[in-house]
């Protein structure tokens, strides 16, 4: 029989009959109506509609289809896990939120609730953050996908009120020279999607005004099929404005952009994994970006939320006006009726469910008091940008839309945000991986330089001037060094004029250790992260979380997923660092397969005095040089084997407990004004740190590798360019060298060398001379790979 | 006039996001600073309240067509004529960057005969696209450009630049003539530079775009109207300096001077 069948009306609505249907039925529906429902639920869809003995609306089959996606409900993470343990019965509840409610951090102002993780930042201020993807766009339309990512991810910190001050942007490609003969159909090559991604965000945050102060780029293979665009943003709001209050009879807003028919099925799409087809079937789902409306729309919420106008806000994102509508009338227990009409529309002819669902840029959610609309509503036409009263919130607990004043859908909000819950079956199987025998090259200076030239070592200038890091005049610490541009660790804001106290963000990403070990993966990313903050200064350190793993329905990717968020919950504890937001990505998978599993911690901390924050780049010479930290025979996923094509097994791992207690030393001997340069040891090891440090200082070195404390014997290029975790170089003056071991006490550290004022970086070997290379050959070597025209 | 009376209207379009560092700036010289949309003040006319003006940067009307050139026309349209009034009596105007293309655009900028109708000078496309850089300036005014007196001529100032046109060039039918006529009228202010001063020679990245003979800001004939692509108002503070960690923290950084001189030359001569 036909389910569905058009309506008298005279305009796009369809009646569907889910009485009895069948599976093959119920699949046959989602495929006509291109929904990304799975069997079950759409089994419990019409199960629903049987029990209200109606028949349902294209539309209404719609908001269900946005609201349970993988990308709205993140039912992987909220779901079952069948693990050969037993079940998990939720990975964020078991071991990520878990692991924020046992730290019960007294300064968490709201965390894993609204559009952004809230922290204090003072008694009356306090910091939003959030970090976002946009992996599927990015890899059909690098350009519009990444711009409209980070456009995304202002708008949720726009949307708690917040004032945008900086934002971030980590990206992932496959290698730049990749072989053109090898590209799949369908696939794009990662030199188009490297300089379209960079365009895009620059782009984007540039015209917008927003600082993009930390990041990193990063290459390798299994990227080729699935580039990884994360883009955060951090804002900073007063306490007092932070109002969620939205009642009955209060007006439902939406401001900014026109809704058009760019976006649609966004996050069907996003929950999909990509295929050859994706080019021309998927390229409506990605938006398009104007941030000359995001930036009006910015100037007029500050102001709405300075006077207090709003009773609520939310970014329309994933899932277009449905999502924003439903989940806030959901939130306040209320329910709520949509005029569509009333939507201002770019496009000539949208179905009314278009117009629903559609995922158009640069619009915002309010709920408005009746007695402010007038206000609220001249406030955004003064800064030339449309705001429109498109409904109403009730007490109903439905949401009914309305469109030529026929009803058009009537959806039970509960059935809504309780979907049935999904059930994964994890299996993690550790791979394995030659460890290789290589010879011990005899040139360590031409092997350090190789390593400098490498695309993941060698400096992103390229990319971070591509951005403005520089505007609205708050970056103390930048993402480049000085006038050598060596890598910070960190970057240091000084968000509020009466005030030093400063915001730190760091960033922690080791795919290429994800491919033998995602537990270890995922705890050397969160203390990297921690220690990159750790080591400008930064404490009291906040973390995200941000997932790019494959298919969840496969086992193996399930089973990564699971490992990973273990690490999560055991290193963060130690850490006493609690999560405070995160997303995750999944369906990352290509014709080449699936992404290399990849969590992004981005760190968040703050520094009391932003006049005493520490940079990467060596001060003084005759200062001595220590190394935190053991180094350990840990070459797994190192830059040193891809070098030589290895992966290998001895992937690092984390002693959380002996970090932590170095990293607390540190922060005293950095508040006690005793180090004048630290820098982390993290791709390429100790040899490539030491060249960084030297090269951006402009000042030499001279060490003895013999005093590195190691775990156990090593052969010198291990013990140059292993990458174990928790690793650190600090600079301290000659004269506070006793203090600062004093303070560094039941720690494993050495004085490995001093700072000279010959431009050269000389390394020892139980007195023997085994590598002597001049900064001008380092530098050289480090800054020319990306450089030169594109 | 006394320093509290001086009132500095900082002007913004759609896209302007430069605005709160150069406000910022001017409050703590202790001045009257406002911040106000332009569709405001096209209703209202009213810039004589005003002794200064400031264009800040950013990306007005998102800098389609040509940077600056749409929010030019807008302003030339709606309030030219009191632009002009503005101008004509001596008062400080100044554009930095998004600031700079759009007095180029209303063509305050050179204006070798006065405001000219068509642009007479253009920031082109970076020759290495968008840079966010600091760079080293050196000030060449022999003192045409007098709200700038109180900086040293040759004195070597650090900024940030951050845009993808800011070129300047001129028309290459009659270059050289009119470069000669630039520094003739001593219109040429400030000049990218080498750490030790000496010319960058167009070389990149001491100069960042290209521009024509190093040149990085601009004043009319009369001096009282001045464009620059660098940002001071990034550089205001110490703490913001490039190298603050190694070469020592300052209240203050090279920003600093360049408000200062402004503020000062008003208290003097009005």
């Amino acid at each position: 029989m036909n389910r569905i069948t058009k309506s008298d009306h005279s305009f796009d609505h369809y009646i569907i009959d889910l009485l009895n249907a069948t599976d093959d039925e119920l699949n046959e529906i989602a495929k006509t109506l291109g929904l990304g429902l799975s069997l079950q639920e759409l089994r419990f869809i019409r199960d629903h509609y049987l029990i209200k003995e109606k028949k349902a609306t294209d539309i209404e089959l719609q908001t269900y289809d946005q609201t349970y996606s993988e990308h709205c409900s993140h039912k992987t993470f909220k779901g079952f896990v069948n693990t050969p343990e037993g079940t998990i019965n939720g990975l964020l509840k078991s071991y990520i939120k878990k692991e924020t409610d046992e730290i019960n951090a007294p300064w968490c102002y709201s965390v894993f609730e609204d559009n952004a993780g809230i922290v204090d930042l003072s008694y009356e201020i306090a910091v939003a953050i959030k970090v976002e993807t946009h992996n599927h766009p990015s890899a059909i339309e690098p350009f519009g996908g990444a711009a409209t990512g980070l456009g995304g991810v202002i708008r949720d910190i726009l949307g708690v009120w917040a004032n945008p001050i900086a934002c971030t942007d980590v990206l992932c490609f496959g290698p730049l020279n990749y072989p053109y003969n090898k590209l799949p159909e369908g696939v794009k090559h990662p030199s188009y999607l490297f300089n379209g991604v960079i365009d895009g965000i620059g782009s984007y945050g540039n015209s917008i005004g927003i600082p993009t102060v930390n990041g990193a780029t990063v290459f390798d293979e299994d990227y080729t099929g699935n580039v990884v665009v994360y883009a955060g943003c951090i804002g900073v709001l007063r306490k007092e404005e932070y109002v969620k209050e939205v009642k009955k009879g209060d007006y439902v807003v939406l401001a900014g952009g026109k809704t058009g028919l760019d976006g649609i099925h966004g996050v069907t799409f996003a929950s999909a994994e990509l295929t050859k087809e994706s080019e021309t079937t998927s390229r409506p789902a990605v938006q398009v970006g104007n941030p000359i409306e995001e930036e009006k729309l910015k100037r007029a919420i500050k102001q709405i939320s300075e006077e207090r106008l709003g009773s609520g806000i939310t970014d329309i994102g994933g899932g277009g006006i449905s999502c924003g509508v439903c989940e806030t009338a959901d939130k306040y227990n209320l329910g709520v009726q949509i005029d569509l009409d009333k939507i201002p529309l770019k496009a000539a002819k949208m179905a009314p469910w278009e117009i629903w669902i559609s995922e158009s840029q640069e619009r915002m959610l309010l709920a408005v008091p009746p007695k402010n609309l007038e206000k609220v509503i001249q406030i955004f036409k003064d800064e030339q940008t449309d705001a429109t009263a498109i409904g109403r919130y009730d007490d109903s607990g439905l949401a009914k839309l309305f469109y030529h004043e026929v009803k058009i859908a009537e959806i039970d909000l509960k059935s809504l945000f309780e979907p049935p819950k999904t059930t994964r079956i994890s299996a993690w199987i550790p791979p394995k991986f030659v460890e290789p025998e290589l010879d011990v090259p005899t040139d360590l200076g031409l092997i350090l330089k190789k390593m400098l030239a490498s695309y993941n070592i060698a400096s992103k200038e390229k990319v971070v001037r591509r951005y403005d890091h520089e505007v609205k005049g708050q970056t103390v610490v930048k993402p480049l060094q000085g006038w050598n541009a060596g890598p910070n660790n960190a970057a240091v804001l000084k968000p509020l004029e009466d005030s030093l106290i400063g915001v730190v963000v760091s960033s922690g990403l080791n795919p290429r250790f994800g491919k033998i070990d995602p537990y270890w993966m995922a705890a050397s990313s969160i203390d990297e992260a921690y220690r990159n903050n750790i080591a400008v200064g930064g404490r009291r350190i906040a973390l995200l979380d941000n997932f790019t793993w494959g298919n969840p329905e496969y086992p193996d990717r399930m089973g990564s997923l699971v490992e990973a968020c273990k690490a999560c919950y055991e290193i963060g504890k130690t850490y006493e660092a609690p999560f405070i937001s995160g997303k995750d990505s999944l369906y990352n998978e290509s014709p080449l397969g699936p992404v290399a599993p990849t969590l992004l911690i981005t760190a968040l901390g703050i520094i009391p005095d932003i006049t005493t924050a520490v940079t990467m780049d060596l001060k003084k010479p005759g200062s001595s040089l220590y190394i935190i930290g053991e180094t350990k025979t840990e070459l797994g996923g190192s830059e040193y084997y891809n070098l030589y094509g290895y992966l290998g097994n001895l992937v690092p791992k984390v002693d959380a407990q002996n970090a932590i207690n170095s990293y607390k030393k540190l922060t005293t001997a950095i508040d006690s004004k005793l180090v004048l340069s630290c820098h982390d040891l993290s791709d390429g090891g100790l040899g490539v740190a030491l060249a960084e440090t030297s090269f951006t200082g402009g000042l030499g070195i001279k060490i003895n590798l013999e005093k590195v404390p190691v775990s156990e014997e090593m052969r010198l290029d291990y013990l140059l360019f292993s990458e174990s975790n928790s690793r650190l170089l600090v600079e301290v003056s000659d004269n506070n060298a006793q203090q600062f071991e004093k303070i560094m006490q039941g720690t494993k550290y050495s004085k490995i060398g001093t700072v000279t004022s010959e431009p050269q970086l000389e390394i020892l070997y139980l007195n023997k001379k085994i590598l002597r290379e001049p900064l001008n050959e380092l530098i050289k070597a480090w800054k020319t790979p990306l450089e030169g025209p594109r | 006039m006394k320093r509290q009376d001086i009132r500095v209207l900082l002007m913004r379009a759609p896209g302007t996001n430069c605005d709160l560092e150069a406000l910022r700036a001017f409050r703590d010289l202790e001045v009257t600073a406002e911040l106000i949309h332009s569709q405001k003040l096209f209703k209202t006319k009213n810039l004589d309240d005003y002794n200064i003006i400031f264009f800040p940067g950013g990306f007005s009307y998102g800098d389609y067509v040509r940077s600056g050139a749409i929010w030019a026309k807008e302003m030339e349209y709606r309030i030219g004529k009191e632009l002009k009034a503005f101008v004509e009596k001596g008062k400080p105007v100044i554009g930095v960057c998004n600031g700079f293309q759009v007095l180029v655009e209303t063509g305050f900028l050179p204006a070798f005969n006065g405001k000219s109708i068509e642009p007479e000078a253009a920031l082109g496309n970076n020759t290495h696209g968008y840079q966010c850089r600091w760079i080293r300036m050196k000030k060449v005014n022999k003192g045409n450009c007098r709200m700038l007196s109180e900086i040293r001529e040759g004195t070597i100032i650090q900024n940030p630049v951050a845009h993808g046109e800011g070129r300047f060039i001129l028309p290459p039918t009659n270059l050289v003539k009119l470069l000669e006529k630039l520094y003739e009228n001593d219109q040429v202010v400030f000049k990218y530079c080498k750490e030790d001063g000496s010319p960058a020679n167009e070389d990149w990245p001491i100069n960042p775009n290209g521009a024509l003979d190093d040149i990085a800001g601009i004043c009319n004939p009369e001096g009282n109207v001045l464009g620059l692509m660098p940002h001071p108002e990034r550089a205001y503070y110490g703490h913001l300096m490039p190298t603050w960690t190694s070469t020592g923290l300052k209240k203050y950084g090279d920003g600093y001077q360049f408000f200062e001189s402004i503020i000062k030359y008003t208290e003097k001569n009005f």
